[in-house]
């Protein structure tokens, strides 16, 4: 067995005049990092093991722990970066696909930092949101050509049926991540979360688990290529259900779930046999063309009595306009479009970090594709890739989205830090596991209370943003470009996005 | 009366309410001075017990009808009148274990490092949040009132 | 209505404690013949032993008889109990009328009749005077070496006291081990062999048949076998019996009070005679493990019985659902806990013995099941938590689930199903 030429990641730096050797960090560290040694009663660390998850850091009372990267130095390289180098060493050694979890961390362009909001002054007066009410309430769903009304005793009635719609109190969702990538407690954590929020979540393609029904009405029932979980009851008990088609961390392959992440629990919410590796293919089998789609879509509606919306999620790839097009054609009742740095328990690498779009470029050819061809209100527009705060929710909806699904961020409020090592299952924070001893570190209780912090911490910056433009309805910001600037954007950029620079009125 | 309540499910065995409790009932009340100065004299009042995955740390119950204040033979456990907590008084106390004996939770355990008394969970002497309870980093310990 | 309790300790506290949580104005009074505050009789041979001072004796606050409202008659002796005129006669004349009786008059020391008990320095050893006493006898009569008849319970904490004050001791028990009641047979052995190696030593299967005196004072024993042991001070501890000095002879024409081996009374603690209450060592208690009545002298029994008498006396309605014996007792050092029937004599294919015993770290545990339900349990060294073993014989819990793991030094709630644990703390204390 040759040496390991991977040098480690990260290093623990312990302050002795601290540690008082309570031990907390050796049980809490599930790499088995944090060693203790009874004759000499100290706790050291072998830090070849650490993954930067920060658990130790974070518990131990004292603070005598910290983490930083490994401060090895390579001979300055610009073109081979250490990361690059520490790579090859892996697959060298490996053989094998390059694993990541989370998103894309190479240095892509984010457009949302080059993109800025206006403010309303003197010309139109800015909106105060403890004042006057601010509406955030978004519905999701197939709007009509045409609306027909009549009067009856004063009152305005409604005579056109409207295609069935879901409603949020706020225009963020919580976005697909199944049960088998992430454990149980942090799906409660953000179904019962989506229900005191009064928004949804999404079952991803790992199924819903039986005790989780009774938050049904805001769930979204995803129908991935692998079918994992799918049966009548699955579909009735959702508020709407999604045609999943790709991804944005991993467009053009199917979904992945370990074998070890396969327990019996996960067994039997997915249909699968336990221990065995999930695999999702990469198409649909069944769907092999857009008439394809448009029959999965229908036959979906059927099976449900034509009571809830029908989307479809894909990822961005480089025609989504046109793809967005046949979709909304197809009957899709929403298009959820997942760009390039979006979230995922485990991806080839490669793939993560080199395949698709960014969202915001996505969202605004769709949009303006979608008016162009007047079909725009045909399918709400959902968001998705890595959504970091309140002003990128404001500036995709700008860009043309009606709403935004969130997954890495809401993962984060759960307490993630972003170490990477989702596919292992060894999630410290009880987040991305299936181990027992870990599932517990997460108590929905907390869990839930952290992610309708975050909604309603994001809303309430939603609107002050809005009211600081002067608007006073979610509806008015989207799609509505002239909110926006762009700034070291070029011609190209921001014709694509369709924006103005920063400084042109 | 409140008590300190224990969900299984969620304790991580991360033993914290252990060295909060210590320092607690230490005399300087500063966890790194309590921990390089005054243990292992000290000793945390809660149990702790785990097998495999499951966990948890368990006070005493302060019962209503405690085993423990029949058994006392000096007069050291007796119930406080403000907190109606069960508390012993560890300078009465002449460690004949009977109270070890009686107490069906195992509760209570014998200091043979420091006082050699009877040592257990003694609420916090009436403080308005124990501190297990208030350290708990997964709120496993919770206190509360709940009908008997 | 007037409360008089005749006893000045575990059961009469328990009962005045009871009585006030219910009847905060009712006078109560209590008769008793010792002069002491109330004070803890087991912490006797502690005094003896030099390990506490007078004042951790006092088993509540010197304000306790203010605080709860009695009047305490202390020195004074009752002599008789005039059940139809309810009144308790003293001795010195006088009486005490009462509404609500209760007898907590503990139990007296056995001496068997040996000739030579009245020499000086022959003493039983239960009471603060007793302690006294002997404390005395040794200071006055410089005293070396002692005899201790009886290896029971009562004969360890003479060892207690004697070894902790520096002196040569001699142990006699007349059956074949001592703790031959507490204890099984290696137990018992283990306990020989941790006193041996202290100091003492021990002769089983014998007793005192004489005690010879010089100048009126102790000089030697003789045992039965014709051993002579040499000693300046003995004390009988063999056991003790309910003290029915007021009730015997005679009972139905005395007091009508019915008697067996002890008071007898029923599950609200009161006797054949109403408003007639006894409580402690000297009643008959139910034996939940044995099921018969018999008298267990145990502290927390005694305190336990009290309180319940205390209740209905008071008018509140409480049971007493029995109990079995119990005892924390350390011998040289080695801390000892017996609960229960330890060492069943009959029928002992119905019964499941489980031990792990230690000979390098002399710890010992035995458990003994009846059709899966743990009835008894010893533990010599490693004591810790044995109150779960208390809790599962008085529960009766099914142990078959969990039967290997009872000894196992993980043991503890965690080992118990789910539901048990749920059910047994109060309020749900561990949310399953």
């Amino acid at each position: 067995m040759s040496l390991s030429l991977l040098p480690p990641e990260f290093k623990i730096v312990r302050d002795d005049e601290r540690c008082i050797a309570c031990q907390v960090c050796v049980r809490q560290c599930a790499n088995d990092v944090h060693v203790y040694d009874p004759e000499d009663d100290w706790v050291y660390s072998d830090y070849s093991r650490c993954v930067g998850c920060h658990r130790c850091v974070t518990l131990c009372p004292t603070r005598a722990i910290t983490c930083v990267r490994n401060p090895l130095d390579f001979r300055a390289n610009a073109n081979w970066a250490h990361q690059v180098i520490t790579n090859l060493h892996k697959q060298a050694e490996t053989g094998g696909i390059l694993l990541s979890g989370m998103g894309c961390d190479q240095p892509q362009r984010i457009y949302f930092d080059h993109i800025l909001l206006n403010a309303s002054q003197v010309t139109n007066p800015s909106i105060d949101p403890l004042r006057e009410p601010m509406e955030l309430r978004t519905t999701i769903g197939r709007k009509p050509d045409r609306v027909e009304v009549h009067c009856e005793d004063g009152q305005v009635k409604l005579d056109t049926q409207l295609a069935p719609q879901l409603t949020l109190e706020t225009p963020i969702m919580f976005s697909a991540m199944s049960y088998g990538s992430i454990s149980y407690n942090a799906c409660v954590s953000l179904a019962r979360a989506a229900k005191q929020a009064g928004i949804v979540y999404n079952t991803g393609e790992g199924g819903l688990h039986s005790t989780l029904y009774e938050y049904g009405p805001w769930t979204i029932a995803q129908v991935a290529s692998g079918r994992f979980g799918v049966h009548p009851e699955y579909l009735d008990v959702a508020v709407a259900l999604e045609i999943k088609i790709g991804q944005g961390a991993k467009p053009g392959i199917g979904g992945h779930l370990p074998g070890e992440k396969v327990s019996a629990d996960v067994s039997r919410t997915r249909m699968i046999p336990e221990g065995t590796d999930a695999l999702s293919p990469a198409p649909h089998h069944d769907i092999y063309s857009i008439e394809d789609l448009r029959q999965l879509v229908y036959a979906l509606k059927e099976a449900t009595g034509y009571e809830k919306p029908v989307g479809v999620k894909v990822a961005a790839v480089h025609n989504i306009a046109p793809i967005a097009s046949g979709i909304a054609r197809a009957g899709a009742d929403y298009i959820a479009i997942d760009g390039l740095r979006g979230g995922t328990g485990a991806a080839p690498t490669v793939i993560r970090n080199n395949v698709g779009i960014p969202i915001e470029l996505a969202i605004a050819s769709v949009d303006q594709r979608l008016r162009q061809e007047g079909i725009r209100n045909q399918v709400s527009l959902i968001a998705a890739g890595s959504i970091r705060n309140s002003g990128d929710v404001v500036k995709i909806i700008a860009l043309g989205a009606d709403a935004v699904y969130i997954g890495t961020a809401a993962l984060v409020a759960l307490g993630c830090h972003l170490c990477q090592k989702c596919y292992t299952g060894k999630c410290n924070w009880g987040i991305a596991t299936q181990d027992p001893y870990l599932t517990k570190r997460l108590n929905p209780n907390i869990g839930s209370r952290r992610l309708v912090n975050l909604i309603r911490a994001w809303s309430l910056e939603i609107k002050e943003m809005l009211g600081g433009m002067g608007v006073n309805a979610i509806e008015s910001l989207r799609g509505n470009r002239d909110h926006l600037r762009g700034v070291g954007l070029n011609e190209v950029e921001l014709r694509s996005l369709g924006i103005k620079a920063a400084g042109q009125a | 009366m409140k008590r300190i309540y224990v969900n299984e499910e969620y304790c991580i065995a991360c033993r914290l309410c252990e060295v909060h409790c210590l320092v607690q009932h230490s005399q300087s009340k500063k966890i790194i001075k309590a921990y390089k100065e005054e243990a292992p004299q000290l000793m945390p009042r809660l149990v702790f017990e785990e097998e495999g995955p499951l966990s948890f740390a368990m006070p005493c119950r302060h019962c209503v009808d405690a085993p423990c204040l029949d058994a006392c033979i000096t007069g050291a456990m007796r119930r406080d009148e403000d907190t109606e907590a069960v508390l012993c008084d560890e300078d009465r106390c002449v460690g004949c274990w009977m109270c070890v004996m009686a107490c069906p939770f195992g509760a209570i355990q014998r200091n043979l490092k420091g006082t050699k008394a009877a040592s257990k969970c003694d609420l916090c002497y009436g403080d308005e949040m124990p501190a297990c309870v208030a350290h708990c980093p997964n709120e496993a310990l919770v206190f509360e009132e709940r009908e008997q | 209505m007037r409360y008089v309790i005749i006893g000045n300790s575990a059961a009469a506290v328990g009962a005045i404690e009871a009585i006030r949580q219910y009847d905060s104005e009712n006078p109560i009074t209590v008769i008793s013949d010792e002069t002491h505050h109330v004070y803890s009789r087991p912490l006797v041979c502690h005094l003896l032993g030099e390990l506490v001072d007078e004042d951790r004796m006092y088993y509540r606050p010197l304000d306790f008889y203010e605080r709860y409202g009695v009047e305490p008659m202390l020195g004074v002796r009752a002599t008789a109990i005039d059940t139809q005129e309810k009144k308790v006669s003293l001795a010195g004349g006088g009486a005490v009328s009462y509404d609500r009786l209760l007898l907590a008059v503990g139990g007296k020391p056995f001496v068997p009749p040996v000739e030579g008990i009245d020499l000086d320095g022959v003493f039983t050893f239960t009471k603060w005077e007793d302690a006294q006493k002997i404390d005395r006898h040794i200071k006055d009569h410089d005293v070396q070496t002692t005899l201790i008849v009886g290896g029971g319970l009562i004969g360890m904490k003479a060892v207690k006291a004697l070894m902790a004050r520096g002196l040569h001791l001699t142990l006699v028990e007349l059956a074949d081990r001592i703790l031959s009641i507490s204890f099984d047979h290696t137990a018992s052995k283990l306990a020989e062999s941790i006193l041996r190696r202290a100091g003492a030593e021990v002769i089983t299967g014998t007793t005192v048949k004489e005690i010879v005196g010089k100048e009126g004072r102790v000089d030697h024993a003789v045992l039965q076998d014709g051993e002579m042991v040499d000693c300046d001070l003995v004390i009988f501890g063999i056991g003790v019996r309910p003290n029915l000095d007021l009730i015997l002879p005679e009972p139905e024409k005395r007091t009508g009070i019915k008697v067996n081996q002890g008071i007898l009374v029923d599950a609200h603690m009161q006797t054949s005679v109403p408003d007639v209450y006894a409580a402690g060592d000297c009643v008959e208690t139910y034996d939940m493990i044995l099921e018969v009545e018999r008298p267990i002298a145990i502290w927390p029994h005694a305190t336990r019985q009290g309180h319940v008498a205390g209740c209905n006396m008071a008018g509140i309605e409480k049971t007493y659902e029995g109990g079995f014996p119990m005892n924390s007792e350390d011998i040289a050092g080695m801390p000892t806990i017996a609960v229960g029937l330890t060492d069943p004599q009959e029928h002992q294919d119905e019964y499941e013995i489980l031990e792990r015993y230690d000979r390098g770290a002399l710890t010992y545990k035995r458990l003994v099941l009846h059709r899966n339900r743990l009835v008894g349990a010893i533990c010599v060294g490693d004591i810790d938590r044995a109150g779960i073993y208390t809790g599962l014989i008085r529960d009766r819990v099914d142990v078959s689930p969990f039967k290997d793991h009872l000894l196992s030094g993980s043991f503890g709630l965690i080992s118990l199903p789910k539901e048990y644990r749920k059910h047994m703390v109060v309020g749900e204390g561990i949310v399953v």
